[in-house]
């Protein structure tokens, strides 16, 4: 099939950006979003043309690297997939389809379709992990957590960590990436010691990142390729809750 | 003394590790605030590494290609990580874990590094416990456990199918948390350009800023490189796209020596090829074949729909050749088998390259409840790329490159033969000989990261606290920089019209059909002469946009192509010379009259170590013997 195709290019983070458009033949529906864009930068080489430059590694879902507005949704068109997840039968013969980065204060963008998420590493930093050395720790099974709690924490732990949920919220907050790190270590024994100080920290990090304030309308549960609920938002308000009406530490 | 010196300690095999470890040279806690670390990579070996050596007090400067450590290739395992915990009573232990590698990997890997990495497995996985790991529990409250290829006992720990996901998390969580300490220093989207050697000691790495294209150069009193595999050189591979051979292959270049390069694994259950304009293959999980079985039509041809092909009339053929395994055989064993039914003309599918892998039994007989708990997002992903569902129709699968054993030499200390450089994970060769089980990739990775090379890189740099960080302003730093930027530009003025895609996808080729599952002499030699005509076209009609001094992907392709272009030679030569078939390394001319890898002990028991000699060169071979003291080498059977 072929398709028209509007792609936001922006040469570095000072230069202003515009939209290009390019029209795309021979594109087949078993290929992949991404086997899309590859072929065009593959025809764009070829007439001496600048490629678009996209994020993306693994092409399976899992290392959250490619994220891309598509037709004003995170990932495109379907639910639970990253953009490298996104197939072509998605779209018809003669279609137009606006290709945009990331758009949020806290993710600049770097060149054409890729962003800076450098603000996820600094929240992380900020609280997410267990404060464990290695060497210190007891017999696995020494920590009994229940299956629920387990599936529950992994659950939340499945975020690949793309900013979809920022993408697609109006305040462009971080609060489901948060709340997903946050509410896994707090539904498991080992991380309870530290619960307090990690809501604390990593939504201080994330205000003063830039990041936007939760509304609850759910647009980044929509979004999210590994589906992850808000009810870890509500998680993360009352850790955040519990811990800014008790004693500082 | 011959370069190549292992250095396994002396000692009952039990007791190596543990002795060795007590015998050790220490640094003082206010030594170590003196001395730089860099580190490599930030994957399942790489990121556990920069936070233990961070913990320990080291000054750590972490790198990775990827914008963010956390989206290293390790977090697409899948299946599980191995330990011989034993939960089960089932009769494991770490002699069992270790046998179980040795044979795994066809004898051709160091006896005394696989016991270690067996040894420390349990550590690993109190760990990640402690990280906040979410593995999979039993109603009880307990670590569950699952069965993986090769082996007779379950010791395989998962998170559902996001295994590597979650390990690689807990490993960069304790890498932030260094970094929110200021013990390591975090350089992402970094391409490793070259290794800088002083006075025969690695002291330091040239990188190139991927963001604004600067050549930069950074100082060490040590350098680890902790960069994964090179699979990708066959275009299509289970592999992240961007993974590549590039650091080791520089490394190799700088005087270190290349162990086994042409152990290479091919997965038996990846999604087959379906088009040509894909670039990657997607893997389905080995621990699928705990439940689902693998099966062709017994007739040639058979186009039927296969849920109407009648059980008598479906070949399970892993059962049917070996029945004390059946499924769940090694990846090699399994691969082959699919490949043979496939040339035999049995393959199913519209290119005849698939086999089925079959739920319906147990769908029947655990409910999809059941599995759907089990493989669920493995399901998922394999709908999402096919559109079909495995719950109603046997998946297709096909064997696709996956890990390479492959990889710098190292001795017992994780160092390779320049002294200061060391190789961890799958960078190394180190501990799955001729094929790798199941679930150890994860299990080796973070042993050598967080458990081994913290106490061997200490006992080196114990010499080095006198020892001044080195400037970057030497002329070994000077020299390495120009010749990495000169390399760069020259990509850039060849100006010809393909692009390098083209070349990596026609390299791909020429590796899988020559250099792949099945190989044999007049091949391998067909394709060393194809490589280097690729490699001259390669070099003067390579088409690269842009400049240097920017973020130019292009550029970035073409760097490591230009590397596989060489360390492909070198994979072909290696399985040349090694006339016989082992583990995953099949030579046509070296099978029993079953089809069955057939290894030659008395002339291949050795680690083919390879050193560089220049370019145009042939590399010179060393050879480190095995020897086996603990188990009586013998054919292995799966039958």
């Amino acid at each position: 099939m072929k398709i028209k195709l509007n792609i936001w290019k922006q040469e570095n983070p000072k230069a202003k950006g515009k939209f290009v458009k390019y029209e795309l033949d021979g594109v087949a529906e078993e290929m992949s979003f991404l086997e899309m864009l590859d072929s065009l930068n593959e025809k764009l080489i070829k007439e001496h043309q600048e490629p678009v430059a996209f994020e993306h590694d693994c092409r399976e879902g899992i290392c959250g690297s490619c994220g891309l507005y598509i037709n004003g949704r995170p990932h495109g068109p379907g639910d639970e997939i990253g953009t490298c997840q996104l197939h072509m039968r998605a779209f018809r013969e003669g279609d137009s389809i606006t290709i945009e980065p990331w758009r949020a204060k806290g993710f600049p963008v770097i060149k054409d379709l890729i962003v800076d998420r450098n603000a996820f590493d600094k929240i992380m930093a900020a609280g997410g992990f267990i404060s464990i050395d290695m060497g210190q720790a007891a017999d696995a099974n020494a920590i009994l957590v229940s299956k629920e709690a387990a599936d529950k924490a992994f659950d939340a732990a499945a975020c690949i960590g793309c900013g979809a949920c920022v993408a697609a919220c109006k305040n462009s907050s971080a609060m489901l990436f948060v709340a997903a790190k946050v509410s896994q270590f707090a539904l498991l024994p080992q991380g309870k010691i530290e619960a307090k100080r990690r809501a604390l920290n990593m939504i201080a990090k994330m205000d003063e990142l830039g990041f936007g304030s939760c509304t609850n309308t759910g647009a980044c549960e929509a979004e999210c390729p590994k589906g992850i609920s808000i009810d870890y938002i509500a998680m993360l308000n009352r850790e955040y809750l519990c811990a800014s009406f008790s004693e500082t530490e | 003394m011959s370069k190549l010196d292992s250095k396994i300690p002396e000692g009952p095999l039990a007791e190596k590790w543990s002795k060795y470890k007590a015998s050790m040279k220490l640094v003082s806690p206010l030594n170590k605030k003196k001395l730089d670390i860099i580190v490599v990579g930030t994957g399942i070996a790489g990121a556990p590494a920069a936070a233990t050596l961070a913990e320990l007090g080291y000054n750590v400067k972490s790198f990775c290609f990827q914008d963010t450590a956390r989206r290293a290739h390790s977090v697409a395992a899948q299946g599980g990580i191995n330990a011989a915990k034993n939960y089960k009573s089932d009769g494991d232990s770490v002699y069992r874990l270790f046998y179980d590698m040795i044979k795994g990997g066809d004898f051709r890997a160091r006896e005394a590094n696989v016991y270690r990495i067996a040894e420390v497995s349990n550590a690993i996985i109190d760990q990640l416990t402690a990280q906040g790991v979410p593995f999979a529990r039993e109603y009880g409250g307990t670590l569950a456990n699952r069965t993986f290829g090769g082996v007779q006992v379950s010791r395989t720990f998962y998170a559902q199918g996001q295994t590597g996901q979650q390990v690689l998390l807990g490993g960069y969580s304790a890498l932030k948390r260094q970094v929110s300490l200021g013990k390591v220093k975090m350089y992402s989207r970094r391409q490793m350009l070259d290794l800088v050697i002083i006075d025969g000691k690695a002291r330091g790495i040239i990188t190139r800023n991927l963001v604004t294209g600067e050549i930069e150069r950074h100082s060490a009193h040590a350098v680890v490189l902790a960069t994964g595999g090179y699979g990708t050189i066959y275009y299509l591979s289970t592999l992240a796209v961007n993974s590549n051979g590039s650091a080791a292959w520089q490394a190799y270049k700088k005087g270190a020596f290349f162990g086994n390069p042409s152990f290479v694994q091919i997965h038996p259950t990846s999604i087959p090829v379906l088009n040509d304009y894909q670039c990657k293959l997607t893997l389905m999980s080995e621990s699928l074949r705990n439940d689902g079985r693998i099966w062709v039509p017994k007739e040639k041809g058979d186009k039927r729909d296969p849920n109407i092909i009648p059980e008598d009339e479906r070949d399970y053929f892993l059962e049917r050749r070996y029945p004390a395994f059946g499924n769940l055989v090694p990846r090699d064993v399994a691969s082959r088998a699919a490949k043979e039914r496939c040339d035999a003309g049995f393959g199913v599918g519209k290119t005849g390259l698939a086999v089925y892998l079959d739920f319906r039994d147990s769908v029947k007989k655990q409910g999809e409840k059941a599995i759907k708990g089990k493989y669920g997002n493995l399901f998922d992903l394999y709908e999402k790329i096919t559109g079909e569902s495995p719950y109603k129709t046997p998946m297709m699968i096909y064997p696709a490159g996956h890990y390479t054993m492959g990889g710098l030499w190292v001795d017992y200390n994780l160092m390779t033969t320049i002294p200061g450089l060391f190789a961890i994970g799958e960078a190394n060769f180190s501990d799955h000989g001729a094929n790798r089980l199941g679930a150890s990739s994860l299990m080796q990775g973070a042993g050598d990261g967080y458990c081994i090379l913290p106490y061997t890189i200490t006992n080196y740099l114990a010499d080095e606290i006198k020892t001044k960080l080195p400037s970057t302003d030497t002329p070994e730093f000077e020299e390495a920089a120009k010749t990495a930027k000169e390399r760069l530009d020259k990509f850039l003025s060849i100006n010809g019209k393909q692009t390098a895609t083209s070349f990596h996808k026609r390299l791909g080729h020429i590796m899988w059909n020559y250099c792949g599952m099945s190989r044999n002499e007049e091949g391998l030699k067909k394709a060393l002469q194809m490589i280097d005509d690729l490699q001259k076209e390669f070099w003067s009609d390579l088409k690269i946009p842009g400049k240097v001094e920017e973020l130019n992907q292009e550029l970035e392709k073409a760097s490591r192509i230009a590397d596989f272009l060489e360390l492909a030679k070198l994979m072909a030569l290696d399985a040349l010379n090694r006339k016989e078939s082992c583990g995953a390394h099949f030579r046509e001319e070296s099978q029993t009259e079953g089809g069955e890898a057939q290894r030659i002990d008395s002339e291949y028991s050795y680690v083919a170590a390879w050193e560089y000699q220049g370019d145009n060169k042939e590399p010179k071979l060393h050879k480190e013997e095995l020897k086996f003291e603990n188990v009586e080498v013998k054919v292995r059977s799966y039958k």
